[in-house]
């Protein structure tokens, strides 16, 4: 069985912070981490690697520097790892994203023995992003089955699975699906392990990252990058803060009495 | 495919480096040049005032839509035993002002069982048409049924304007139409708009952790799909409109899905209802502990309000998860939102914005929470909280005079 986890490398947003003065992103010593539920989806793969025989292979798409998230990947466990790096792959969109995701499993797939099981695992969303929108399109485009939201899983037998999938706060569904099939986890699915300086010492002297292009993948330009999108940015601009802004004064006494006065006059009481 | 700077245009003005999220525009020499960093996400384009920065697509022998043949707006339904997921009605308002400016049909999409009997009540919601898809099976949610129900309605009916709500079912199945139509998708929208001389949809949503905003469009290809986060559009105020309902029979059979739902289990614990509350009082660090926290549910009683945190008051384990306002909880636009002891980091903000007033109570006069209040209180809220009850229950003890 071949077990794919889906990582993208993301800036460590919750370090971001916005310059004031310029109103821009200050990124400067922000580190590039991996998603962090893509580490929840290696954690899984890793953790079925332990009952079944079973092939980790970590896939990113991403500039040349993502390959450090590719190397954390294989210190955590995994296999093997594969780069899709190429500037024709620059400004992908979701749709775009997926495809070349889609045609790198596929390569996989076919340079592999017939008929191999397969399991994608990706991260439910990425915190850059946001979007949740590539496991779902990339299961799509495979024609396989997906349960998205997903936090506990299980191998049934050989031929299928089962997975509970948060669909509302209060409500979740257990679905049992063929595989091969692509998941996307949550963070509450696991808890990511550290990597042994061994497996550091591995990913780093016996292990590979290869690296994929556009050729590689025999890529039709139309389908990738900025020219295979459908959305376009049209504008980025930081949050602007509404509100009329009035800070109260006096007493605590004076200023409990003035509010109320306010809200009473806003028709709240 | 590349993006370019035209050096007899640039000024080296700066405005490109500061609209770009990825930190991939430097100024040397005066001039703009283009890093490593870049990935031709075109922000730079709109944001360079003197047109000096070219986005190139290579164009390419696709087929390509024709999009002067797609008309008309649509809201995919949502639900759950029986009953439509409010972002439903949120959208349908919204639809309605879209459609409106486009001057074209607002549609409700239901696939499901047992809605013969409910149809009537969108008659109020500013809908004209209704697709009620029935099935047996569908009275559950199934990934793969809704996939191919709505591709074909929507390669049938050629809607140009797509609205979903961005729940976890919304994003299961949106993702999966829009890439079997080859259709451009914007995740988790806060902003619709309609740039009315392409007829183009304005897609606005956080990015970043919310620390930016941005405006996706999808300028060459329809339909355009969008899935909104609820609570970010108010429901319509009723007003009977006649509608006309299609109703299309399926005759689905379980071995029509490949997935099998094994149950349905429901959380015991009665979780909160954020999304729906008139009034809610907030908690965040600045309470201090969840003895503390008391004092916060004290105030909401008073109010009959409902109890938020901040992430942090989640984190340290003083309230439930349910109970979190923000990017990555809930997002509310009560009447009266009153924050105690949180910062107002722009992930909280987010989240509680659209709140139709603001108050802040927060011991240090810099938080910038006092950016974004209408009201806002400089003080310890374990002193104010008490007072501000005391006087509460004078106004409604007057009141009932
Ligand atoms: C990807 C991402 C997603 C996030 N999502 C969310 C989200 O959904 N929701 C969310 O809330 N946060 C979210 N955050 C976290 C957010 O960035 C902030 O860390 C968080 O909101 C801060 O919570 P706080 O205001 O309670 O705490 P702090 O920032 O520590 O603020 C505490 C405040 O209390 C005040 N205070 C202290 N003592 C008192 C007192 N006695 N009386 C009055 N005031 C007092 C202090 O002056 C201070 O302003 C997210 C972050 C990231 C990176
Ligand atoms: N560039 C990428 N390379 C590899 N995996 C990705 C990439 N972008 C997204 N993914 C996967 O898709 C998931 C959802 O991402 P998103 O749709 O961007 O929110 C992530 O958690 C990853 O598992």
């Amino acid at each position: 069985m071949k077990i794919f986890v889906c990582i993208k490398q993301v800036p460590g947003i919750s370090e971001v912070k916005i310059d004031p003065k310029t109103n821009t992103l200050i990124r400067e010593g922000i580190p590039s981490i991996i998603n962090p539920m893509d580490k929840n989806g290696i954690e899984l793969a890793l953790k079925i690697k332990e009952e079944r025989e079973a092939e980790v292979i970590a896939i990113s798409m991403g500039p040349s520097q993502a390959e450090k998230a590719l190397r954390e990947a294989l210190a955590m466990g995994a296999d093997r790892a594969f780069l899709l790096t190429d500037r024709a792959f620059a400004g992908a969109d979701t749709l775009a994203t997926s495809h070349a995701l889609a045609l790198s499993i596929k390569k996989i797939l076919n340079d592999s023995k017939k008929d191999e099981k397969y399991i994608i695992i990706c991260g439910t969303q990425a915190i850059d992003g946001d979007t949740a929108q590539v496991g779902p399109e990339l299961a799509e485009e495979l024609q396989i089955p997906q349960i998205t939201y997903v936090q506990k899983f299980e191998l049934k037998d050989d031929d299928s699975i089962i997975a509970e999938r948060v669909f509302r706060t209060e409500e979740i569904v257990v679905i049992e699906t063929k595989l091969p099939v692509l998941i996307s986890v949550l963070k509450q699915i696991n808890t990511p392990k550290y990597p042994t300086m061994s497996g550091i010492i591995d990913a780093y002297e016996q292990k590979e990252v290869t690296k994929l292009d556009a050729k590689a993948l025999n890529a039709d330009k139309a389908f990738i990058g900025l020219t295979g999108s459908q959305t376009e940015v049209w504008k980025i601009f930081i949050p602007e803060r509404k509100g009329e802004h009035i800070k109260l004064t006096g007493t605590i006494e004076e200023m409990s009495r003035e509010l109320c006065q306010k809200l009473k006059e806003d028709k709240i009481f | 495919m590349s993006i370019r700077i035209d050096d007899e245009l640039c000024t080296g003005c700066g405005s490109c480096v500061a609209s770009c999220p990825y930190g991939g525009i430097e100024i040397i020499d005066d001039k703009a040049h283009i890093t490593e960093d870049c990935n031709l996400c075109g922000a730079c384009v709109e944001a360079c005032t003197v047109e000096a920065i070219i986005l190139e697509r290579e164009e390419f022998k696709v087929k390509r839509v024709d999009i002067s043949k797609y008309k008309g707006i649509w809201v995919i339904a949502e639900h759950y035993k029986d009953k439509i997921h409010d972002v439903a009605y949120q959208l349908l308002g919204k639809g309605r002002e879209l459609a409106d400016i486009l001057k074209v049909n607002l549609t409700l999409v239901i696939l499901g069982a047992n809605f013969d009997n409910l149809l009537d009540e969108f008659s109020y919601y500013g809908v004209d048409e209704i697709i009620y898809v029935k099935s047996k099976i569908l009275k559950d949610y199934y990934s793969d049924l809704y996939v191919k129900v709505l591709t074909e309605l929507i390669s049938k009916n050629k809607p140009e304007i797509i609205l979903i709500g961005a729940t976890p079912t919304g994003r299961d199945f949106a993702p999966r139409v829009a890439k079997r139509l080859n259709a451009g998708l914007t995740a988790d929208c806060t902003g619709l708009d309609i740039d009315a001389e392409t007829r183009n949809l304005l897609q606005t949503r956080p990015t970043f952790g919310g620390n930016i905003m941005a405006t996706i469009r999808t300028p060459r290809s329809r339909p355009q799909m969008a899935t909104v986060r609820p609570g970010i559009f108010k429901t319509p105020e009723k007003v009977k409109k006649e509608i006309k309902i299609r109703k299309i029979d399926y005759d689905f059979k379980e071995k029509d899905t490949v997935s099998k739902i094994v149950k349905i289990i429901t959380k015991e614990k009665v979780t909160v209802n954020l999304e729906e509350a008139e009034i809610i009082v907030s908690g965040g660090r600045g309470v201090g502990s969840k003895e503390n926290f008391k004092i916060i549910e004290e105030l909401a009683t008073t109010l009959n309000a409902e109890v938020g945190g901040s992430r942090v008051a989640v984190e340290l384990n003083w309230i439930d998860n349910d109970h979190q306002v923000g990017q990555t909880g809930k997002t509310v636009s009560p009447r009266l939102y009153i924050a105690c002891g949180i910062s107002g980091a722009i992930q909280h903000i987010v989240g509680m914005q659209n709140s139709d007033i603001i108050v802040a109570i927060n011991k240090d006069e810099n938080a910038p929470i006092f950016k974004t209040a209408h009201y806002g209180i400089v003080g310890d809220l374990h002193k104010v909280i008490p007072s501000l009850i005391k006087e509460i229950k004078k106004v409604r003890a007057e009141e009932t005079i």
